[in-house]
């Protein structure tokens, strides 16, 4: 993974000094709170309902075992004792103290780490693919473009005060995992026609209040200019993004109202300025930049053999079978296999760590994975580079961790944001409703029997937890004070991208577990031949689905 | 006389911002005028060039400017709320694509916070937000030690720099 040199380090501890200062003015009485918010936002630092938030960015989801140490002893020093992985691939602490921010960014820059751009109205974190270098169906290493990418979006002076946030996402694969249609600009690597590097560029795709499926604004961008085309994008959603009425700043608002060829065009007159300029990719750094990202001194192994091991393993032990099937992923290298640790048991909120835990995926990380580890944006972890002949070994030290809940791209793999329990932006709880979900839904023969499916659960309509593209969505919401729980079908974050649609009136907390369990039911009894949830959707119709939910009991 | 921050030091400021009807005659002193009353009067401008800045609003951008923009002695670009980052990109069109040598100042409520990325984006000038000490100020000019991208204060990207 990337290493800072020592400029990279000066500049991340000039920002701490730089944030100490902010904080200590602020303390005084010197900055106002209006002025402090988008300071101390763009450090990460929230005002939540309980106390504040910290969210710590994790470039592209990749950790070292020495940052995840790091992160446990933060949350040891600083914190309760645990943290919240996100669906944006970062780590949230609950419970920091104001004053203690500077300290606490402090302590993660010794290991590479900060929290700068995770919040406020400025590029945020580029999120990838899980399986990033590893995917066996991937065609380009996002990685290396990513670093770059995250190297001109760090205190980039031009755009720190956009009308409103800005997400991007990067996916080399056929498969798409990083949910790049859904992103303000979403950018799928490729190869043209004549073999050169370049991006499909996607703009204006969302969740949030007004969800939209992005449109792609150019075909193909050589890998050189990416740079300055998204300067490009930048400062023309900038300049003429709505900048007053926050809920239509986004830059989806802005090429719905121009339309995307429209965007477009202009986006191609400002690149013409600035296209070839000093900003334009030189060969020598995108090969710097790969130089970070090479294979780990993967071994040579009789790969049947291993096979054959592996079989006779999970034929032996049934729970282990289970696992393999669920939480295992093909690995590019033969003799090898990505392995997911679920962060989904039942009565844990979903994506929520110890530190204890935090070091313990360190130690198997160092163990079984060439010492590093990944966030996903489905709130798991993911040890990208596990020898398959070691798989029942992790396997068995996974259990006792609470790690292998073989659950994984199932019902009870739920994406949930944090919610009313302690987001002060959510009308209603979503934690509670997970774990009533998961509670029900117990049997695992039944949720394996279900297939692949998608449940995601927001606490308000800003969509942290991507309610718009699950097979099935819950988002909360408030009525004359009282929390309700809409439920959406029918959507799907990959590559036939759909948002779902909304089935109907809201339902109480309590009614939510049967509802899911009519759902459910409907689809089991008349699917055909293997179907997913949602080709029966789509076959049969929302207003089946409808008509089954809200049928009067007899 | 008000004090403003400029090329790194605190000065006394001497240009006003007079709220002018675009029929209004050019007050004495030295002014800095709207778009719209210096696109609507070249003429009378021009006589006292130097003498005669204006002020852009984050709507506005170069392109609308009439006669020779390299010769105006001062653009003041205003921030009507310091979290309005239009200005920012507004500083650097005019720097970087419309040969902008004067002085290019920040006014309206930017922040000392503000100081190190407008100064970057080509702004050499800053009226604050009334409740900020611009000799305090001068402090945030120096956050950062080195920096990413191409701007306005550094043509050549770290990426270039290293090796």
């Amino acid at each position: 993974m990337y290493i800072y040199d020592k400029i990279d380090q000066q500049i991340i501890e000039d920002r701490v000094t730089q944030f100490r200062g902010q904080t200590e003015r602020y303390l005084n009485g010197e900055i106002r709170e209006e002025e402090f918010l988008p300071l101390r936002l763009q450090n990460g630092l929230y005002i939540q309902r309980l106390a504040p938030m910290l969210r710590i960015c994790i470039p592209y989801g990749m950790l070292s075992s020495k940052q995840l140490r790091a992160l446990a002893e933060v949350t040891r020093k600083y914190d309760k004792g645990y943290a919240h992985f996100t669906t944006r691939q970062n780590i949230q602490l609950n419970w920091p103290a104001l004053e203690n921010v500077p300290d606490i960014l402090a302590d993660l820059a010794d290991v590479e780490m900060h929290a700068v751009q995770t919040s406020g109205n400025c590029i945020r974190n580029f999120t990838t693919d899980q399986f990033a270098g590893v995917a066996k169906d991937e065609s380009i290493d996002p990685r290396p473009y990513c670093e770059i990418m995250r190297q001109w979006a760090t205190f980039h002076p031009e755009f720190a005060f956009l009308p409103r946030k800005f997400k991007i996402a990067v996916c080399g694969s056929e498969t798409d995992r990083a949910a790049v249609r859904f992103h303000d600009i979403g950018l799928n690597l490729i190869q043209n026609e004549q073999g050169e590097t370049g991006f499909q560029v996607l703009v204006g795709g969302g969740l949030g209040r007004t969800p939209v499926i992005g449109s792609v604004i150019r075909e193909f961008i050589p890998e050189k200019d990416i740079l300055t085309y998204l300067d490009a994008i930048l400062r023309v959603y900038n300049l003429n993004g709505d900048r007053n009425n926050k809920y239509k700043a986004r830059i989806k608002i802005l090429v719905r109202a121009l339309g995307p060829e429209e965007f477009a065009k202009r986006v191609e007159a400002e690149w013409q300025h600035i296209k070839d300029g000093p900003a334009t990719l030189t060969e020598e750094e995108i090969e710097r930049a790969k130089g970070f990202f090479t294979e780990p001194n993967y071994q040579s192994f009789d790969a049947d053999q291993a096979e054959q091991a592996l079989s006779d393993q999970a034929s032996q032990d049934k729970a282990f079978g289970r696992w393999l099937e669920r939480n295992i992923t093909e690995h590019r290298v033969p003799g090898y296999r990505s392995v997911t640790l679920s962060l989904k048991p039942i009565g844990v909120p979903p994506g929520d760590v110890t530190s204890s835990q935090l070091d313990s995926i360190a130690d198997l990380a160092d163990e079984f994975s060439f010492g590093e580890a990944r966030s996903t944006h489905e709130q798991n972890i993911v040890l990208a580079d596990v020898e398959t002949a070691r798989l029942y070994e992790l396997w068995q030290k996974l259990k006792p961790l609470g790690f292998a809940t073989p659950t994984l791209g199932t019902l009870l793999d739920m994406i949930c944001c944090p919610g009313g329990d302690f987001c002060s932006l959510a009308n209603a709880k979503s934690i509670p409703i997970a774990e009533a979900i998961q509670r029900k839904f117990d049997d695992l023969d039944y949720v394996y029997d279900l297939g692949e499916l998608d449940l995601n659960i927001s606490g308000c309509m800003n969509a942290c937890g991507h309610h718009h593209i699950g097979d099935i969505g819950i988002l909360g919401v408030d009525k004359k004070g009282e929390e309700f729980y809409q439920v959406q079908l029918g959507g799907c974050q990959s590559n036939n991208a759909q948002l779902a649609k909304v089935l109907g009136p809201a339902f109480n907390r309590d009614e939510v577990p049967d509802v899911i369990e009519k759902i459910l039911s409907t689809f089991v009894e008349k699917r055909v031949d293997g179907e997913s949830f949602n080709e029966t959707y789509h076959r049969l119709g929302h207003d089946h689905f409808k008509e089954v939910v809200y049928a009067k009991d007899n | 006389m008000p004090k403003i921050i400029k090329d790194a030091a605190v000065i006394d400021d001497s240009w006003q911002m007079p709220e002018l009807e675009t029929t209004s005659d050019l007050p004495e002193g030295q002014v800095l005028v709207s778009l719209e009353y210096w696109n609507a009067n070249q003429e009378d401008i021009s006589e006292v060039a130097d003498r005669v800045g204006l002020v852009l609003e984050p709507t506005e951008t170069p392109d609308q400017i009439e006669g020779d923009l390299k010769a105006i002695p001062v653009i003041a670009v205003n921030f009507p709320i310091f979290a309005d980052g239009r200005g920012f990109s507004i500083g650097r069109l005019l720097r970087e694509r419309y040969g902008y040598e004067g002085e290019l100042r920040a006014v309206g409520s930017p922040i000392r916070d503000q100081l190190t990325y407008l100064s970057r984006v080509g702004f050499n000038a800053f009226q604050l937000a009334e409740h900020y000490n611009p000799e305090e100020a001068l402090a945030s000019l120096n956050d950062f030690s080195d920096s990413y991208q191409v701007a306005v204060d550094q043509p050549v990207p770290l990426f270039r720099r290293k090796s």
